[in-house]
């Protein structure tokens, strides 16, 4: 490790590994940290992705593929199933080997990557822009100086607390989520099933999400609001015992997702937020795979080209902050303001939208056609969902990536 | 005071998105509250997805 590097990430999930991959394709000398001895481990994941989002991104590779989706059922809290087909294609990827492989392309690319580096602080410059970062490794400290530093740890990002940004998250922009993979259970492998009812995951829903024959990830997320007076744990363990009393739990999974607006601060001198830790994830799913690798895309390529220009003030590490907001950012808003209004739909308005789905022919059960029967009082926020959804599975898929 | 239950404890850093004072430290297998710092304010045992944080009184 010989300092000054360009540019130094921190966290090597999908948002990290991108952006080191991209910044070190542009010329960059990237040094990638990861807290955990095992990049993609352990996984904070559903597991769940649309193809059509992840390809703008990276090519599909069958070793990291669980399985293919190719309709979702939602159900109701009276428990009528509507079944959306022509959603596209979706996966349920292998997390583990997913991640593995984006840290092997920045690798590859030229990135250096450290396991087991706790990142505890950054370094600053006599005019307060970022320009390092200090971090334990097997006992060490270090302090490494880097031109351009990008956050990348997570929802939890203390990194961009360090930097001046406030990253802390209301309770009710947070889902608390708990999930086991079981084994020995009945699903169909290509549908991913979504339960909605206050009752099992108020203020959020249940999934089970086949990743094989007869093995799925079976998880919920609640709101943070609604935690206070009864676990996911719990609520996840009713929910196990009545639909899958014979499963077997191969993994617990425990995380948190954010689902609030784009932090209003991701870039300082110096330095950019990214994935997760800048509440890029989709606000009604939760899902922040694609987000976060299109904005690690967008930061590692501008902190490449911050670094061969000299320009890494936040004046030019801004171009990031409007590049995400082309790319997903303004969608991004209308999806927040989306899910405040879904967020307030009571176990009634759930069922009478089922019954109105169903009462539609086959080929009118669409994504946006939920939204439009759900929110059918609210013709300004129909217009947003007119924009948001493409009645593609990633509309709606991808929870507590 | 709040107290964690380590041998429940998943490391997930639910608990620290939510902390408004910043005094949870999370590594890999380790987890701790600064208590000169941490004012009680609970939100961390409210979101904790599988009950390792707890308050009780000192």
């Amino acid at each position: 490790m010989n300092d000054p590097f360009d540019v130094i990430v921190v966290g090597a999930g999908p948002a990290g590994s991108v952006a080191a991959w991209h910044a070190s394709l542009g010329g960059a000398k990237v040094l990638l940290l990861e807290k955990d001895r095992d990049i993609g481990l352990p996984v904070r994941c559903a597991e769940g992705v649309g193809a059509a989002g992840l390809q703008t991104v990276i090519e599909p590779e069958p070793k990291w593929i669980a399985s293919e989706i190719t309709a979702l059922n939602l159900i109701s809290p009276h428990k009528k199933t509507v079944t959306l087909k022509n959603v596209g294609l979706g996966y349920v990827l292998y997390r583990k080997i997913f991640d593995n492989f984006l840290a092997e392309k920045a690798a590859h690319a030229g990135t250096e990557v450290l396991t087991k580096a706790y990142a505890n602080g950054l370094l600053f410059d006599a005019e307060g822009a970022v320009n390092g970062v200090s971090f334990t490794h097997l006992g060490k400290r270090f302090s490494l100086r880097a031109k351009v530093v990008i956050g990348a740890d997570g929802v939890e990002s203390r990194v961009g607390r360090w930097a001046g940004i406030h990253t802390q998250l209301k309770l009710r922009d947070i889902e608390t989520c708990v999930q086991y993979t079981l084994a020995n259970v009945d699903v169909n492998p290509g549908v991913c099933d979504f339960y909605f009812s206050h009752e099992i995951a108020p203020g959020g829903y249940v999934w089970v999400f086949p990743k094989g024959p007869g093995v799925a990830n079976v998880g919920l997320g609640i709101s943070g609001e609604y935690a206070e007076h009864k676990s996911p744990l719990r609520y996840l363990n009713a929910f196990v015992q009545e639909h899958f009393p014979k499963g077997s739990i191969l993994t617990t999974t425990v995380g948190g997702v954010p689902v609030a607006p784009t932090n209003k601060v991701i870039v300082k001198d110096g330095f950019m937020l990214v994935g997760d830790a800048a509440h890029q994830a989709n606000p009604i799913s939760g899902g922040g795979i694609v987000p976060a690798m299109v904005a690690g895309k967008i930061a590692g390529q501008v902190a490449a080209e911050a670094v061969g220009t000299g320009r890494t003030s936040a004046k030019f590490l801004k171009t990031y902050e409007k590049e995400w907001y082309k790319a997903q950012g303004n969608t991004h808003k209308m999806t927040y303001r989306l899910k405040e209004a879904v967020y307030r739909l009571t176990d009634e308005d759930l069922n009478r939208t089922a019954d109105s789905i169903l009462a539609l022919p086959e080929e009118k059960r669409t994504i946006v056609n939920v939204f439009k029967k759900a929110l059918y009082n609210k013709p300004t926020l129909i217009l947003d969902a007119l924009r948001v959804f493409k009645d593609r599975i990633g509309d709606i898929f991808e929870p507590l990536s | 005071m709040i107290e964690i239950k380590e041998d429940r404890c998943d490391f997930c850093g639910t608990c620290v998105s939510v902390c408004p004072v910043d005094c949870i430290e999370l590594r890999e297998t380790v987890i701790k509250i600064d208590r000169d710092v941490c004012t009680n304010c609970k939100l961390c045992v409210y979101v904790c997805p599988i009950e390792t944080l707890e308050f009780v009184d000192e």
